[in-house]
């Protein structure tokens, strides 16, 4: 409960800065706001199409969560979920029924994302890198492959500005507006990760691991492992988001300047911060931030970079890292505890 | 082969960023603080020195506003990792968003564009008659700076101890919260010097990707360095060498077409990875890093 108080807070506290950052530049933050909010939960259009946009955040914010659950820092999932998209969207080109086209793209785009983790946990584990170091690098190799691949190999033929289109018996089937049965699969993970963390014993290693490693250790838990299913899990999780922001949502395609992948993948992270690392969170963390994207859509037509957003979760990731940073905005300081020295 | 030698130009630019911050993260570790928001570091000063030379006229007021800006995020990320005790990667991260959230939105309320060029009043000159960057000159110059603060000081004395035991540096009176906010500080105003030369010497734009993960191999250098500013400088020419052997190689589209560009533009990444990987085993790193210090 302590913790839902303290996550509310930071969220509102970015919400002033961004309106703090708006006023400053001359735009008026509240009727900006309003519109945001009109613009992504207005009507059952505008709501579906939010509901959309969270899907994939739900799935880069689940890879950063279990690996803080191992006691890791993985932000690797923007690129598996880049590579994941670019996986997907290739296997359109398989010799096999519609349907089975859809079932192989989840499965090798999973692979493929599995296998962009692996590096990750060899280095960590058996030279010291750190995944932070590691992870940005394989993001910026993922970024460049992708983006050769997009343009050179899989370009539409007329349309310069993005790849062929995921044929149509390919997609997830809409259920209404622009949400489509890619929300099974986003709460599917979720579920999965609840189930795993929490009632499976690979999953209480993977908590004990990243609690207290040496513990861990002496409890007979190979840290190393559990890591490395961390790592891989995440993998795979990260490159699906890429895979239903592919075959689930228009435009059906990755736009050459691939912005309809964005940084999907280092959103996650935010998303996770505030959803606290718990799948029920990070549910509602992605619901968050894709009310916030769907809506600065709106609110860039009254003139306000969309770029807003990005202000906004930065403020609430700083915050996030430091609990303590609240205390001070207490109106009633706890009392100082006497101590005795001895 | 003559393109090896080539790009020695381009490589002496290309190791100014990697090099300098890392020679400020080199003494931030030393203090047990960890910064991985370097990457932000750099692209919002390099916004902030960009407006400072845009709104003054004088490219090297723009570069101490570059400088002032690193300083003051440093001085923002010390506040949270030391007197909050915060979470050191965790507001790292956030300074990394808010350096893509910052600068998008920046530079599009002032100049209506996303990644704007500057104007060649507005850059940094070169030294007249070398016909290099000052920045070439300046960065192992305060390499040496950096040493001499670290090893041949009482500050860098006090520096080292707060990050190895800051219970024993407390214990003869060594205040540890300030020295290490001091280092913390320096280490964004190195970053935020950084972030300058980018937009004011080297690529003359402003974008919210400028520094395309420099901030990380800069951290990467680090470890390379073995917090040794000087083996950090090797390090900066060695990954700004690849940094320009990529840029010329795809700008000439690789062995006459060959090799398309974007892989040539994987070669700094790969280069890291293999670098840190060989590297590692070797570094050690103060024992108090990544811990926020609270008395007994």
């Amino acid at each position: 409960m302590k913790q839902l108080t303290q996550t509310i807070f930071v969220l509102i506290l970015g919400i002033l800065v961004g309106a703090v950052v708006m006023a400053v530049w001359g735009h008026d933050p509240w009727g900006s706001y309003a519109s945001l909010i009109s613009g992504a939960l207005g009507n059952l259009r505008a709501f579906t199409s939010t509901l959309a946009r969270s899907l994939a955040l739900v799935l880069t914010g689940l890879t950063f969560a279990v690996g803080v659950r191992a006691g890791l820092f993985n932000i690797g999932a923007q690129g598996q979920m880049l590579l994941g998209a670019v996986v997907a969207l290739s296997c359109s080109l398989l010799p096999l029924p519609l349907w089975l086209r859809l079932v192989a793209a989840l499965v090798l785009s999973g692979l493929a994302g599995m296998a962009w983790a692996l590096p990750v946990a060899i280095l960590k584990l058996f030279r010291g890198v750190s995944e932070v170091i590691s992870t940005i690098m394989l993001n910026w190799v993922a970024h460049w492959l992708v983006f050769y691949l997009v343009l050179q190999k899989l370009a539409d033929p007329v349309l310069g500005q993005r790849t062929f289109l995921v044929p149509r018996g390919m997609r997830f089937p809409v259920i209404k507006g622009e949400l489509t049965w890619a929300l099974a699969v986003s709460l599917a993970v979720a579920g999965f990760f609840f189930w795993f963390l929490w009632h499976h014993a690979k999953g209480y290693e993977v908590r004990a691991a990243g609690l207290n490693p040496r513990a861990a250790t002496a409890a007979g838990i190979s840290v190393r492992k559990a890591m490395s299913l961390a790592l891989l899990l995440g993998g795979i999780s990260a490159a699906w988001a890429g895979a239903i922001q592919v075959l689930g949502r228009f435009p059906y395609a990755i736009t050459s300047d691939l912005a309809n992948l964005g940084t999907l993948g280092f959103d996650g992270i935010a998303v996770a911060l505030i959803g606290r690392n718990h799948p029920l969170g990070i549910l509602a963390g992605a619901f968050f931030f894709g009310t916030l994207a769907t809506g600065a859509a709106k609110m860039g037509l009254r003139g306000v970079p969309i770029d807003m957003i990005y202000i906004v979760q930065g403020v609430i990731v700083m915050f996030m890292a430091a609990p303590e940073a609240l205390r001070l905005l207490r109106w009633r300081r706890p009392k100082p505890r006497r101590e005795v020295s001895g | 082969m003559s393109i090896l030698f080539q790009v020695l130009p381009v490589a002496l630019r290309a190791m100014v960023p990697v090099t300098l911050c890392a020679a400020g993260e080199i003494v931030g570790e030393r203090a047990g603080v960890v910064n991985i928001g370097l990457e932000g570091i750099m692209t919002l000063s390099a916004f902030a020195a960009a407006i400072g030379s845009w709104g003054s006229g004088n490219p090297w007021l723009g570069v101490m506003v570059g400088l002032a800006a690193g300083a003051f995020i440093g001085f923002l990320h010390g506040v949270i990792s030391i007197y909050l005790k915060g979470n050191q990667i965790i507001s790292g991260v956030g300074i990394n968003l808010l350096g893509l959230g910052v600068v998008g939105f920046g530079t599009w309320a002032l100049w209506g564009a996303k990644s704007p060029m500057l104007d060649q009043q507005f850059w940094v000159p070169e030294v007249p008659g070398l016909g290099i960057s000052p920045f070439v000159l300046l960065t192992p110059a305060l390499v040496g700076l950096t040493w001499w603060l670290l090893h041949r000081t009482a500050l860098g004395l006090r520096i080292r101890a707060v990050g190895e035991n800051p219970v024993a540096a407390d214990v003869v009176g060594v205040p540890v919260e300030r020295v290490r906010l001091l280092a913390v500080v320096f280490g964004g105003a190195l970053g935020g010097l950084a972030g300058a030369f980018l937009s004011l010497d080297w690529l003359h734009t402003v974008s919210p990707t400028l520094p395309a993960g420099r901030g990380f191999i800069a951290l990467a250098n680090v470890v390379f360095s073995k917090l040794n500013p000087f083996l950090a400088l090797l390090g900066g020419f060695l990954f700004g060498y690849f940094d320009a052997l990529a840029i010329q190689l795809a700008s000439v589209s690789g062995f006459g077409g060959a090799i398309p560009y974007q892989f040539m533009r994987m070669i700094p990444y790969l280069a890291t990875l293999v670098v840190v990987a060989l590297a590692i085993g070797r570094a050690r790193f103060p024992a108090a890093l990544g811990q926020p210090y609270r008395r007994e």
